[in-house]
């Protein structure tokens, strides 16, 4: 129980912070951390990004290979999401098969590009109900300092956007670019003490009562959304956190 | 939310749902309190065609034992459908759409409950979904809370869960399968009657904020009624004074006299 020990101390310097309106870094609670995008990163991945949010790190890599479509969606490519945790990343990580976190990870990112139509799935069908592009989006966290996210989302739609599908290597013609028609971006806040801010670090989210994820699309409509951790929220809260994530979202865009 | 196109009407010209129900109307709900013998509480819901059990163990051991936590009781929530309880066959077992509803929930739950009171130990919540028709996260948050009340777990108040979604362009309550699969946006909602805070919050598909807030009320005003379904179910268990009161024999004092 060392880490709630740890937790519990720091929670009276954040809060205490908090209080007088500042964060442990300087940042305003509306701020993103410092993030940069690296694309094509990874030779062997069909696409790449490596981004960092702040001291989070991650990796996403897009693979491409030919399979079948699900039954009842013949005429659509297919798209499954991963997220490894791994312990390197991490002393709260550990090895082993996916656990609960990693799991919401993947399908909160799985949720922001499928329901935000990143990419257009209906381009990834080679012969309808019989053979269609799969596409993999595994996230790799390398270093670990809060808000997996939004790093993880950013990620996937740069890897998404250099995409290139390996059409000549599977003998289906030449490649082409991935037909990417849309860039849902998530943003995270947490409540920390009554406290709305928007992309934690690892001591803010450990002290956090409640965490809302907000992904917004180009027309600043909502396209996915996930709510986490045990506290809750008010109407407001809530509504003042999708004002904040249309916002941030839309000048996280203006990066890509 | 497919978004498949389809000939499916899920409005009619008079505004009519795909089950004739009001955009704004709810699917039949019925919770009944008490149903297992052997769970510590237990809760049964019938939510259109969803049928779902909820029993609750605890607090006991923790296992496993790193996760006990020396402050406070652990709410942990298994979700699980059963193989039987969609058209085509699911595989048995955890999937990893279960493992994330069964974190949310846990969640939820937790937020509830008075976890301070027994620390080290964990409350467990098993979620079966026998019958899915849509809906089976917000009914079996549902049934949970009743369950845990059920079993004398000290609560703030209950949860209360409902989805709205959008459906050819119509704001609607709690959707219905054709709705959930061809429909354009679903939010699921846990809410807290008293303090009027919500412990769940989920959303896919595509809306406006308008929309999303409208959504968001509609969910909730819904709750609100769930609730009182809820503390019905709690109020017929525990009114019955007695097995037999339980059977409903001893109610008519004439039948007490058959009995004698």
């Amino acid at each position: 129980m060392g880490k709630d020990v740890m937790a519990d101390l720091k929670r009276d310097y954040i809060t205490k912070l908090l209080a007088k309106g500042l964060r442990v870094d300087g940042r305003k609670f509306d701020e993103l951390r410092p993030l940069t995008i690296e694309t094509n990163f990874i030779g062997s991945a069909e696409g790449s990004a490596r981004v960092r949010l702040g001291n989070t790190e991650v990796v996403v890599g897009v693979k491409l290979i030919l399979g079948e479509p699900f039954p009842d969606t013949p005429n659509s490519g297919v798209l499954t999401t991963n997220a490894e945790l791994i312990p390197m990343a991490s002393d709260t990580f550990e090895g082993g098969p996916p656990d609960q976190e990693s799991i919401e990870v993947a399908r909160v990112i799985d949720r922001g590009i499928r329901e935000g139509h990143a990419v257009d799935m209906s381009k990834l069908v080679i012969e309808p109900g019989k053979e269609v592009w799969i596409m993999f989006i595994d996230v790799h966290v390398l270093d670990y300092d809060g808000n997996l996210f939004d790093a993880a989302n950013i990620g996937a739609n740069a890897a998404l956007k250099t995409t290139i599908v390996p059409a000549k290597r599977a003998g289906k013609g030449e490649d082409y670019p991935l037909p990417v028609a849309h860039q849902p971006i998530s943003i995270t806040a947490v409540k920390i003490d009554g406290k709305i801010l928007i992309d934690p670090t690892h001591d803010e989210e450990r002290v956090a009562d409640a965490r809302l994820t907000v992904a917004t699309i180009e027309t600043e409509n909502l396209c996915a959304m996930q709510k986490g951790m045990d506290g809750a929220f008010s109407l407001d809260e809530v509504s003042k956190i999708v004002g904040l994530s249309r916002k941030i979202g839309a000048e996280v865009r203006t990066k890509f | 939310m497919g978004g498949t196109p389809t000939d499916l009407k899920l409005i009619d010209e008079n505004g009519r749902r795909i089950d004739g129900r009001t955009p704004d109307e709810l699917r039949p709900l019925k919770i009944e309190a008490g149903v297992l013998k052997r769970a510590d509480g237990s809760a049964y819901v019938e939510w259109g065609l969803n049928k779902v059990m909820a029993a609750v163990y605890g607090p006991r051991e923790c296992h496993p034992r790193h996760l006990q936590n020396p402050e406070r009781a652990l709410v942990q929530c298994h979700y699980n459908m059963a193989s039987f309880s969609v058209d085509d066959r699911k595989r048995p077992g955890p999937d990893r759409r279960s493992h994330e509803i069964s974190k949310i929930i846990s969640e939820a739950l937790t937020n509830v409950v008075f976890t301070e009171y027994f620390p080290r130990t964990s409350i467990d919540v098993y979620i079966e979904v026998l019958q899915a028709n849509a809906g089976t996260r917000c009914a079996g948050l549902t049934a949970a809370a009743v369950a845990l009340a059920d079993a004398g777990v000290p609560m703030r108040d209950l949860v209360a869960a409902c989805a709205a979604g959008k459906v050819a362009n119509t704001m609607v309550l709690d959707l219905g399968k054709e709705e959930d699969n061809f429909g354009q946006a679903d939010i699921p909602v846990g809410y807290v009657p008293r303090t009027g805070e919500l412990v769940l919050l989920q959303m896919d598909g595509d809306l406006t904020p308008d929309e999303f807030d409208k959504g968001l009320h509609m969910a909730i005003d819904a709750c609100k009624k769930i609730y009182e379904v809820q503390r019905d179910a709690l109020k017929r268990r525990y009114s019955a004074k007695s097995p037999e009161a339980d059977a409903g024999v001893l109610q008519d004092p004439d039948a007490r006299k058959e009995v004698a």
